[in-house]
């Protein structure tokens, strides 16, 4: 990659506020740092990921307003974690976290299991116990 | 307090190693840590998922830059682990209380600093803090243009997260550094080892066999997974290509230009040329990125581009593995 061809295609995924480091080759051939403010290919990338973050979060949300599953499996989503993940933050197997995530164990929880995920997923244990829902909002 | 001489890098370890050891009177370039550590390689790994989607990476596992660059180089560090982040935390201030930088494990997705799109639960990534100010530390994080500052709740939260590969508070620090290294054996060792790695290693998974492994599971990929999935695996192939710290092509040009440098140090002409062939060889994966790119905007899979996407590939570990052949027949005297 020559130095004039580092690609400068911001569509703010780096929020104009950040440039990444590449090596690219100067005139007389020598290796050059530059910075770009971002590249085609991966901000499609990127933004298909969180399009698929998006899409989880949603379809996760009508479970739960459907008495399918319970608000722990809505926050997982919210907070980009998977089931492995999730259940190695809060200290249980993952087939505990399982059951948590039905309505029926959810609503039995122990307030100090409760206190533990909102903590995790960074909101307050009143808002998880009641099954509030907040929104997801993508960093875009 | 601690004068910290930041210097932005591409990948966060070897920025750390080269940020870090200029402190200590020891002038590294980050391609140079790069080529010393072995840093290239590649592997691709469909069981190891996250968040459903397999893995790739194209380079070597995360600290293995790190300790090999300290063992061919003769500096001694320290490292620590801890079991809760009080201690932790103490062990922080005592160290920058007398002035010593110290390296650090975390995850990204409690750095404020960082752009808000790209913090996912990724535990990997490499950051020096070298004072306080108040209740706030001053870090220097390789990858960003200048310094900047963390409270101290988030600095818990990203020493101390969850998952795969847990940092429990892991910290480091040198205790030992030469001031003036022959560089000519540890470019050797490197040389050599980056070899094995990419030409050698018995798995299939890995180094120039793993490209073509990914190849053959590409062309796949709409049969097997239909669209949504096919357009998802694709995409991360393209992250993990070129998101920050991570960077495919981006290390392929930064292994080339270390071999320039190597080969202008040691006065290798041969050398200066591998590192100009394997500058194309960047380009390739750069064009692989592009066309993925659109392959994915288009979101319907057809199996003729996917099919197109595993040729490019299978060219690029052709060219990838007269490279490392070469590399490997280049006599350093």
């Amino acid at each position: 990659m020559k130095k004039d061809e580092v690609p400068q295609d911001g569509d703010n995924m780096h929020h104009g506020t950040f440039k990444q480091l590449f090596y690219a080759v100067d005139q007389s051939g020598e290796y050059t740092p530059v910075t770009s403010v971002g590249w085609e290919p991966e901000n499609v990338a990127l933004g298909q990921a969180w399009e698929e973050v998006e899409l989880r979060v949603q379809e996760t949300r009508d479970k739960v307003l459907a008495g399918e599953l319970s608000p722990i499996a809505y926050y997982m989503e919210r907070t980009l974690l998977d089931l492995p993940l999730l259940a190695r933050k809060v200290g249980k197997f993952q087939w505990q976290v399982k059951r948590h995530m039905q309505p029926d164990v959810f609503r039995k929880m122990k307030r100090n299991l409760i206190e533990r995920y909102a903590g995790i997923f960074a909101i307050s244990a009143d808002v998880l116990q009641k099954g509030e829902l907040l929104p997801f909002q993508r960093p875009l | 307090m601690t004068a910290f001489n930041h210097v932005q890098t591409a990948h966060c370890e070897t920025g750390v190693i080269s940020n870090m050891f200029r402190h200590y009177g020891l002038t590294i370039s980050e391609p140079m840590a790069f080529g010393i550590g072995a840093g290239i390689f590649f592997g691709h790994l469909p069981f190891v998922k996250v968040n459903g989607v397999p893995g790739t990476t194209y380079r070597i596992w995360p600290g293995a830059i790190f300790s090999r660059v300290c063992k061919r180089l003769g500096v001694k560090m320290e490292s620590r682990k801890f079991s809760s982040p009080d201690k932790a935390m103490q062990a922080l201030d005592e160290m920058i209380a007398k002035g010593i930088p110290v390296g650090m494990q975390s995850s990204v997705y409690y750095l404020p600093y960082f752009p808000p799109s790209y913090r996912f639960h990724f535990n990997a990534h490499n950051l020096v803090v070298y004072g306080k100010n108040g209740g706030d530390y001053l870090v220097s994080d390789p990858i960003m243009e200048t310094v900047t500052t963390i409270d101290r709740e988030n600095l818990i939260q990203a020493r101390f997260a969850k998952g795969f590969p847990e940092p429990k508070g892991k910290m480091y620090y040198p205790l030992e550094v030469p001031g003036k290294v022959d560089l000519k054996e540890p470019i050797k060792a490197g040389i050599k080892q980056a070899c094995y790695y990419m030409l050698k290693i018995p798995v299939p998974m890995f180094g120039v066999k793993g490209i073509r492994f990914l190849a053959k599971r590409v062309q796949k990929y709409p049969e097997k997974e239909g669209d949504r999935r096919a357009g998802l695996y694709l995409g991360n192939i393209i992250r993990m290509q070129e998101e920050i710290g991570t960077g495919g092509a981006g290390f392929r040009f930064m292994y080339a230009a270390f071999l320039m440098e190597a080969g202008a140090l040691l006065q290798n002409e041969a050398l200066k040329s591998i590192g100009k062939d394997l500058t194309a060889v960047g380009d390739l994966w750069r064009n692989f990125a592009f066309e993925a790119g659109r392959v994915c905007k288009a979101r319907a899979a057809n199996n003729i581009s996917y099919k197109e996407l595993g040729n490019m590939l299978l060219h690029i570990a052709d060219e990838e593995e007269k490279i490392f052949r070469r590399l490997s027949n280049v006599k350093l005297a």
